[in-house]
């Protein structure tokens, strides 16, 4: 299955990571080189099979419902690109 | 001082112990290394400070002969571990300014046993590479050329900045990490032993993520022994990270030198791949004797889904990738582009900070994951991946102690070399490792041989889950026959 310029577009933009138009052609090129490469999946019978779900046998562990960490709001804070008082800053989302 | 740089780790802890030398003089002699080999590239933030700081501590330790396991041991930490206070990158753009407030557990567990940090060691941007060519720092180059030439090599990766540091002496051990043999292959490229511990046995926590369903931290060392020591301090049960597992750590060490007389070592027939090297063929067949003299029974066994574990890694590593790195938006940490709306400061900001290789990762792993595709690739790709597990379990059920097989198809190659067209070419570099990685499982590679361009040679052992000392002491009856390698300074 090969993909084409407009999945490129949507893929990126899904991803959030801008394309210049100029980059799409190549960047299909690579995509498609990699879908190819694992292509070879669809010999295999998976069949009945149960997908991995957990990589070691285990029970999810539980701990006790209670707080363990907070308080910390400069912290939290310290490598922030832009923020004011206890706030991240983000560019303007509504007009 | 030089010579303290040569010493292996467990050499120097029984120097510092003897008062030989002090942790102080030990550190001294491993900065003015570092310094001298800047070329390599091994290290993108070298914390001498730190370093002396902790060095003294370790003095008044020794001389109170209240040593810890690791007191006064001179470490370098793989830029994928969150260090408190100290920038953590991982080698990408996009958080070439982060400096965090805590401190992985693994790190922590190293320094609560005395160790010393001299700094954090370059790596592929994300740990997604084989070769450490796409740092955001700029390559790593290997300590090793090919006999009578100055090509420069690649150190392997993702942890090449850990191997190449191990190898030329610009630490005594180092901290990896390997999601599909990131801990192996540079092991093996570079002449020094690396462990990829069980899935669990390490905690993840504060480790810069990149695939979590396969991600663990492990050791990278001169000797068997050595990686040894340093797994046993930071192995162990951590209550942040939930697929931690609540399990004793043995003494690793007490492996070494232990018998392995009636072992039965599998060796698996699909790995003996169309293309392998001459040379590779015959360190294997090497690998087989030492262990046969030592007493281990060989037996010829199958592992019929390898072929197929690289594309179930290449769909379900970036798929985790893809959502790992979703966190990466310009908002609460790292690099933000300039924008005026918060969707293009989005995509500005992923655009600029990843460089190209997590891009198309990211973008794989999108897709794989998106509606209409997700049972076709993702799916599909988690159940071939339960059928090589069941290949594993198979042959483990079957009685077989541990597998032998190479750590890598070649030896290392040229920088810019591979993966400039195709970056499935560079994928194939992990064809022997990956496997271990899907089934969780734990391996060692160390090195067994010199290629007749003089580059070293890796062979790996792959184990049961949690029976990590069985490898120990087989990876130790190969170091005994195959002895050890090193670089010649030319840097």
């Amino acid at each position: 299955m090969s993909i084409d310029a407009d999945t490129v577009r949507r893929i990126a933009d899904l991803a959030r990571i801008a394309v210049a138009e100029e980059e799409i052609e190549h960047l299909r090129g690579e995509l498609n080189a990699i879908l190819t490469f694992v292509e070879q999946l669809s010999r295999v019978d998976v069949n009945g099979v149960e997908p991995v779900t957990s990589v070691v046998p285990m029970q999810l562990k539980k701990r006790k419902d209670e707080v363990t960490d907070g308080q910390i709001l400069d912290q939290v804070l310290r490598n922030a690109p832009a923020t004011d008082d206890d706030f991240f800053l983000v560019p303007k989302v509504v007009e | 001082m030089a010579e303290l740089t040569s010493l292996t780790l467990e050499q120097a802890r029984a120097g510092l112990r003897s008062g030989e030398f002090s942790a102080s003089e030990l550190v001294e002699a491993h900065l003015q290394a570092m310094e001298r080999a800047r070329a390599l590239n091994a290290y993108v933030l070298e914390t001498p400070d730190q370093a002396r700081t902790m060095a003294a501590a370790s003095d008044s330790r020794l001389k109170g002969h209240e040593a810890r396991a690791l007191e006064g041991i001179p470490v370098g930490i793989k830029d994928m571990f969150a260090t408190k206070d100290v920038r953590t990158t991982a080698c990408s753009h996009i958080l070439d300014n982060f400096v965090p407030t805590y401190e992985s557990t693994v790190t922590a567990n190293l320094w609560r046993d005395g160790a010393v940090m001299l700094g954090k060691l370059n790596n592929d941007e994300f740990a997604m590479g084989s070769s450490s060519e796409s740092s955001y720092f700029g390559p790593v180059i290997s300590p090793w050329r090919r006999r009578g030439a100055n090509t420069p090599l690649v150190p392997g990766g993702s942890s090449g900045g850990s191997a190449a540091a191990v190898a030329a002496n610009l630490c005594l051990g180092a901290l990896g990490t390997d999601t599909g043999g990131s801990i192996r292959q540079p092991a093996a490229y570079t002449g020094t032993v690396g462990v990829k511990p069980t899935y669990g046995r390490c905690s993840r926590w504060g480790i810069v993520a990149y695939a979590s369903s396969l991600d663990q931290a492990g050791p990278l060392a001169r000797t068997v022994q050595d990686a040894a020591i340093l797994l046993r301090s930071i192995a162990g049960h951590d209550e942040k990270d939930s697929t931690s597992v609540d399990l004793p750590v043995p003494d690793y060490e007490a492996a070494i030198g232990k018998s392995v007389k009636g072992l039965k070592i599998g060796i698996p027939r699909e790995y003996r791949i169309p293309g392998l090297a001459a040379e590779i063929e015959a360190l294997w067949q090497a690998g087989i004797g030492w262990l046969k003299n030592a007493g281990a029974e060989i037996v010829e066994v199958s592992l019929p889904h390898t072929q197929y574990a690289l594309a179930a890694y290449y769909i379900i590593a970036p798929a985790e990738a893809s959502s790992n790195l979703a966190r990466y938006d310009g908002v609460r940490y790292g690099l933000r582009a300039a924008a005026r709306e918060l969707g293009d400061m989005y995509r500005n900001t992923r655009a600029q900070g990843f460089g190209a290789e997590v891009r198309r990762r990211i973008m794989i792993g999108t897709y794989v994951l998106s509606a209409g595709y997700y049972d076709a690739y993702y799916l599909r790709a988690q159940k071939v991946r339960a059928l090589v597990r069941r290949d594993f379990e198979d042959v483990f059920a079957s009685g077989v102690h541990a597998i032998l097989a190479p750590a890598t198809p070649s030896p290392a190659f040229g920088i810019g070399e591979k993966g400039r067209d195709d970056p499935t070419e560079l994928y194939l570099n992990d064809v022997f490792t990956v496997t271990v990685n899907l089934a969780g499982l734990p391996a060692i590679s160390v090195p067994g041989a010199l290629s007749q361009e003089g580059l070293p040679l890796g062979l790996q052992l792959i184990g049961r889950p949690f029976d990590e000392e069985t490898l120990f002491a087989l990876a130790n009856v190969i170091e005994r026959s195959a002895g050890r390698f090193s670089p010649e300074r030319w840097w």
